[in-house]
């Protein structure tokens, strides 16, 4: 085995919000670090972002989420995973999310929620330092 | 403006101050860096001289208040006549808690409503669409048909209060259904004023809750455009947007060049649709970002006015100079709002909501501290408030009118952000217009550069944000935090159901018919949009029919 | 073996995973290929190359769709580039064919090119075996070719579809010398646009320039992929040139000559592997020899090639 994996990474906006600055912006970064980031847009569905996680066979699903709408939809992503048996994808979140709310989408199974302002270089860490695979 | 053989003088004696003053004190104490650049890269002169605007003409080019190119303001009297219009955007959960909410900010001094929708509203899916799960009231108030309006207005005075709606996609359903509920309070559509964002665009630059592909979209909008010339004539038909563009990450430059190539845009469509320019230009209104860089955000207000007026008058041949003066809304920019120590958003919001005013803006919406965290709560949108009036009332900066005039660098940086503007107006013409430098994703590349651009420069060091990469401290996570009571989802659907069992559902049936046929002609859709309304048919369902017609628009994305 | 055995059930993790496996180089892979290869041969092969910005992904969503439609299943490959600089990639083409996803009969996989020239990753031939075993109809492997690089592409497909558009500059003249050896099919894509005829025109004058060696000229089909305008009739060329290939014996012949030259490949690469393995001092030690004149080039090969010869 290669000593020096790729680490492949999907970054995905679930809920109808349309600020993919911070995802897009993440998305290079990741790239940058030497990462591959497949990126699939606007407006997707918990059954579809987990679909692609698993086509792609992902390492990393970064979640952003601008709506408020993520005590919703996060939770039914790691549903999802968890009902597929994918124990082994690190799932982490960032956005306008609420301190109050980050317990709650731990609990559920996200690995980490970053929120405004958060260095990139910290998420590149925390990805390269948790990666399961 | 100034005679040739002072100025020749004075760049002699800058070249010896630079020589012997400065550089003894350089060579002891450097300066912080070994260039400077405004927030938004363009690079800063250490001091700005009657050198940097000897081109200018005052007349030619600053003229007087309320006249050509209106560079120095659209009123005679700016804020010694009139304040601005001091206008929170604010929405949430269902219609019957948003209308407390006006009432609340009518009753702090509010002089206009600004509603913010939820996103299943402004993608056009009624509460119990799949897509529209854990979105309902989250971002605005959740509108599904007639009845919402209904209850959101109930109480409000429509012929007393201007209504800003921030919508887009469905922005005629929704004007629709304004008409329709001041109909029934006895106030006819001539006496209504307000805006519609309108600006479809932006959304697939920047916003994203685009819904039918841009031709349709083109249409509806025209429509609209002349409609409300003919029956709603007091009606903003559209706030032009550039706020958006400049949170995804544009620079202050282009903001400038994409809202008004925009801009450009729809008077070409409304004018290839037969309208005269005059006839509708008037009722085009801008919406702008103010961040933080205090002088380029009054710089680029300046020159965004003054571009602006130049385009309508040799580009479009408009003869009133109503049709020529660029008329705007600005908000603070949320993008500089941090979760790190909130409270330090305030002064951040004072210094934009400054720039805005020594702008010249004509409506003013002030971010609250805590929106990095969640929607603002009640007690945040107070002090938001007070930081406009305390602009307005205590400040001095409204008593005398723009007052930054004259000043070599603001001169300098508006003179710089037009012509720079006018590069890439120039470029996006080449492209074919805005339309297609959208569908061949040149804008929006331009966008995301200057977004990546400005993180790396977070990451280095080179910019500094206060709280998030210097001055950090060990904070407690905020409380108080504004929650959206989940039940409004199931609320919402709850009258949604109730609804569709005691409506006219014949009447609705025919009338959403008579859309889909009017779709496919050429007819002006907005009466058939009311009587669709009238008959109580969802947002969800005008959406649904017009969707068959007209197709949706899929993104292009370029990294 | 749990990765085959999943594979042949048509699990889509599975096939996720060893496509993974190819592409990290793991030995393991190799295991699970050998197991797999007497189940691939039975998926068509369809190449989409074109320029950047040509809208090959809404065409292969398109394309797709319509395949469905009649109850063929899709598996798709999309190759985008790495960065040389970082080693990283961006793969935005899922944007285009998020209403696939769920599509139980469609498998995408976003692939990076790692470093190999060509517009194709090196293990996309495996991953193409991957998806041939799992059982899907066709497959279709869609690249960004520019110039010559995207030559490759025929290496790997049974036929190829060139895309293009109208107004991207004199891009026919300069791709020509790449593109018009390997298309079957041209599809002048976004041609509600300027130009459309024109960049017909200019590939009709181009094509009667160059013989095709199958006496069959590629057919030139309009489309608006956003709109779905001309993607019957692109998929019925398809069908057409499929039949025709099959009819004639072309595409056994084709295969043939891919199965061989894969095979060859192997070859080199694992023997010079070895020699480099095993040899390294003695061709290091020639390597110093060569530079300071004491051996010629051509001699040293002949040395080196006795020691292996002799087993030394």
């Amino acid at each position: 085995m290669q000593c020096e994996r790729t680490i492949r990474v999907l970054i995905a906006k679930p809920g109808l919000d349309g600020h993919d600055r911070g995802a897009k912006v993440i998305a290079r970064a990741l790239r940058d670090a030497g990462m591959e980031v497949i990126y699939t847009g606007l407006r997707q569905t918990p059954e579809q972002i987990v679909e692609a996680a698993i086509q792609e066979d992902v390492d990393v699903i970064g979640l952003s989420i601008l709506s408020g709408a993520h005590n919703v939809l996060f939770p039914r992503i790691m549903e999802l995973l968890k009902e597929k048996g994918i124990d082994d994808i690190l799932v982490i979140g960032g956005g306008v999310i609420p301190h109050d709310d980050i317990p709650f989408l731990k609990k559920c199974g996200i690995a980490e929620v970053f929120t405004p302002g958060t260095p990139i270089s910290q998420i590149i860490e925390f990805i390269k330092n948790n990666v399961k695979k | 403006m100034f005679d040739k053989e002072s100025l020749e003088r004075l760049e002699k004696e800058k070249v010896r101050w630079e020589n012997s003053t400065v550089k003894k004190v350089i060579e002891k104490t450097p300066e912080r860096y070994e260039k400077f650049y405004t927030g938004s890269n363009i690079e800063v002169n250490r001091l700005y001289t009657p050198l940097d605007v000897q081109e200018m003409d005052y007349m030619e080019d600053l003229g007087f208040p309320g006249e050509y190119p209106f560079t120095r303001g659209i009123q005679p009297t700016m804020y010694r006549g009139r304040l601005w219009t001091m206008r929170q955007y604010a929405g949430f959960g269902t219609a019957e808690e948003s209308n407390k909410r006006y009432k609340y900010l009518l009753s702090q001094g509010q002089t206009g409503l600004s509603v913010a929708f939820d996103l299943p509203t402004q993608i056009g899916y009624d509460s119990d669409h799949p897509l529209a799960q854990g979105e309902v009231g989250k971002v605005g108030v959740a509108i599904d048909s007639l009845k919402d309006i209904e209850t959101l207005f109930d109480g409000i005075p429509l012929d007393k209060v201007s209504t800003s709606m921030t919508i887009n996609a469905p922005a005629a359903i929704l004007l629709a259904m304004y008409i329709a509920v001041a109909e029934k309070q006895g106030v006819s559509s001539e006496k209504l004023s307000g805006t519609i964002q309108n600006d479809i665009l932006k959304e697939y630059v920047a916003r994203g809750t685009y819904i039918f592909p841009p031709e349709p979209s083109m249409r509806l909008i025209t429509d609209i455009f002349e409609f409300c010339s003919k029956h709603v004539p007091k009606w903003n038909t559209i706030s032009i947007s550039g706020y958006h563009i400049r949170e995804a990450g544009a620079t202050a430059v282009q903001e400038v060049a994409f809202t008004l190539a925009n801009g450009i845009a729809y008077v070409e469509a409304a004018i290839k649709a037969g309208l005269d320019v005059d006839e509708f230009a008037p009722r085009l209104s801008f919406f702008f970002n103010a961040h933080n860089d205090l002088f380029e955000e009054v710089a680029k207000f300046r020159a965004a006015r003054r571009l602006w007026a130049k385009i309508m008058k040799e580009r479009f041949k408009a003869k009133d100079p109503k049709s020529m003066m660029l008329r705007f809304h600005t908000q603070t920019a949320g993008s500089t709002l941090t979760a790190q120590q909130p409270d330090n958003n305030i002064v951040r919001v004072t210094i934009q909501a400054l720039a805005a005013v020594l702008g010249g803006t004509q409506s003013l919406h002030t971010n609250s501290r805590d929106e990095a965290l969640a929607l603002p709560t009640e007690d945040s949108v107070r002090i938001a408030l007070r930081t406009q009036q305390i602009i307005a009332y205590e400040s001095g900066v409204t008593e005398t009118i723009d007052p930054l005039a004259g000043s070599y660098y603001v001169e300098h940086l508006t003179n710089l952000i037009e012509q720079k503007a006018m590069e890439y107006i120039k470029k996006i013409d080449e492209l074919g217009g805005a339309p297609k430098a959208i569908e061949k994703g040149y804008i929006q590349q331009e966008i995301q550069d200057s977004a990546y651009r400005y993180q790396q420069e977070i990451e280095s060091g080179r910019r500094i944000v206060v709280g998030v990469n210097k001055f950090q401290i060990e904070e407690e996570p905020p409380k108080n935090l504004l929650k959206v009571d989940p039940e409004v989802e199931r609320i919402q659907k709850e009258k949604l159901s109730k609804l569709k069992a005691t409506r006219d559902n014949l009447a609705v049936k025919n009338a959403l018919d008579e859309l889909s046929k009017k779709a496919l002609s050429n007819e002006n859709l907005m009466p058939t949009i009311i009587t669709c309304v009238k008959t109580y048919a969802t947002l969800g369902e005008i959406c649904d029919t017009l969707r068959r017609v007209f197709g949706e628009y899929k993104a292009t994305v370029s990294f | 073996m749990e990765l085959v055995d999943g594979i042949l059930k048509k699990d889509k993790r599975a096939a996720a995973r060893l496509i993974t496996l190819i592409e990290r180089e793991d030995p393991t892979a190799i295991d699970a290929l050998k197991k797999l290869y007497k189940y691939t041969g039975n998926s068509i092969v369809i190449g989409i190359t074109g320029p950047p910005g040509a809208g090959k992904s809404s065409l292969v969503n398109e394309l797709a769709k319509k395949m469905r439609e009649k109850g063929k299943t899709v598996g798709i490959i999309a190759v985008d580039p790495t960065s040389p600089f970082t080693g990283g990639a961006l793969l935005g083409d899922r944007i285009r064919m998020q209403e696939l996803t769920l599509d139980p009969g469609i498998f995408i996989r976003s692939m990076a090119s790692r470093g190999s020239l060509g517009g194709i990753a090196k293990a996309t031939y495996d991953a193409v075996n991957v998806l041939d075993a799992f059982g899907m109809d066709y497959i279709i492997i869609e690249t960004v070719g520019v110039g010559q690089t995207e030559i490759d592409i025929v290496k790997v497909a049974d036929m190829v579809v060139v895309v293009l558009v109208p107004g991207l500059g004199d891009d026919v003249q300069a791709i020509k010398a790449g593109i018009m050896e390997i298309a079957d099919i041209f599809a002048v894509n976004k041609s509600d646009r300027e130009g459309a005829d024109k960049l017909v025109t200019e590939i009709e004058m181009m094509l009667d320039l160059s013989q095709n060696e199958l006496d069959l000229r590629p057919p030139i089909v309009k489309t608006v992929a956003t709109s779905g305008i001309g993607i019957d009739e692109l998929e019925a060329k398809i069908s057409e040139h499929l039949s025709y290939i099959q009819y004639k014996g072309v595409l056994e012949q084709k295969r043939k000559e891919k199965t061989r030259e894969k095979f060859m490949e192997l070859i080199k690469f694992h023997i010079s592997k070895i020699i480099f393995q095993e040899k390294g001092n003695i061709i290091e030690n020639l390597l110093k020899d060569i530079s300071n004149k004491v051996i010629d080039p051509y001699t040293a090969m002949e040395k080196l090639l006795q020691c292996i010869l002799k087993g030394e």
